[in-house]
């Protein structure tokens, strides 16, 4: 057995995990009671996913690059760049779902305690003019 | 063009996924459950894209999903916006 089919195996075990969390995430987003569960389905596990599906197409890459082939360098790099974009944007974009969910009167269903019940809705709804 | 099945296999699933995610924006009760649908198929249409340019061997594809995030991630920062009702 030589490296080349030890690097496929671990990429078709990396592809397989990835597939797997993604049909998790749309489950659990027709599953889930509420929008906040629903949201912890569908942003985690579709970056859990994304994370192993770029890691085996890295280690594809690498591969190519390791012999030769001069597209496993562009392979390697450009998905890099994807999966840094995907890291960045994706919590970040959950987090401004959730604050509109919560701020536009979308209660979380079943749960006990609530931290930002009673708040106001806009902080700087009363100093237009300061915006 | 010659696709290995476990590519297939995995292009497949993550449509399936997507299917699902179609399913929660047409039957969701309020607008964040259609917003958390659109952010998912987003994420997974990126995914699909790296696979799909790794197995066809059009590298292009795979700048295409560069883009393609930090397009989804403005327009979900515009629809979260819109939703919290305030001005911009």
């Amino acid at each position: 057995m030589s490296i080349s089919d030890v690097v496929n195996y671990i990429a078709v075990i990396l592809l397989a995990i990835g597939a797997f969390f993604n049909i998790l995430a749309g489950l659990g987003l027709l599953r889930f009671p509420d929008v906040y569960t629903r949201l912890h389905a569908g942003t985690k596990c579709t970056t859990f996913g994304a994370i192993f599906i770029c890691g085996s197409v890295i280690l594809l890459g690498l591969k190519m690059w390791y012999f030769g082939n001069p597209d496993g360098s562009v392979l390697t790099i450009h998905t890099l760049g994807a999966l840094i974009a995907i890291l960045v944007t994706n919590p970040t974009g959950a987090h401004a779902i959730a604050r509109a969910a919560h701020r536009s009167g979308v209660k979380p269903v079943g749960a006990v305690v609530d931290d930002l019940e009673g708040k106001p809705a806009r902080k700087s709804a009363s100093k237009k003019e300061g915006g | 063009m010659n696709f290995e099945p476990i590519y297939l296999t995995v292009l497949g699933l993550l449509v399936l996924s997507m299917v699902f995610c179609i399913i929660r924006v047409f039957i969701g009760r309020t607008a964040p459950d259609r917003v958390v649908g659109l952010d998912t198929i987003n994420t997974l249409v990126i995914s699909s894209m790296i696979v799909y340019g790794f197995a066809s061997g059009a590298l292009i594809y795979i700048d295409v999903a560069i883009v393609y995030a930090l397009l989804s991630y403005i327009s979900t920062l515009f629809i979260a916006k819109y939703l919290e009702g305030g001005e911009f």
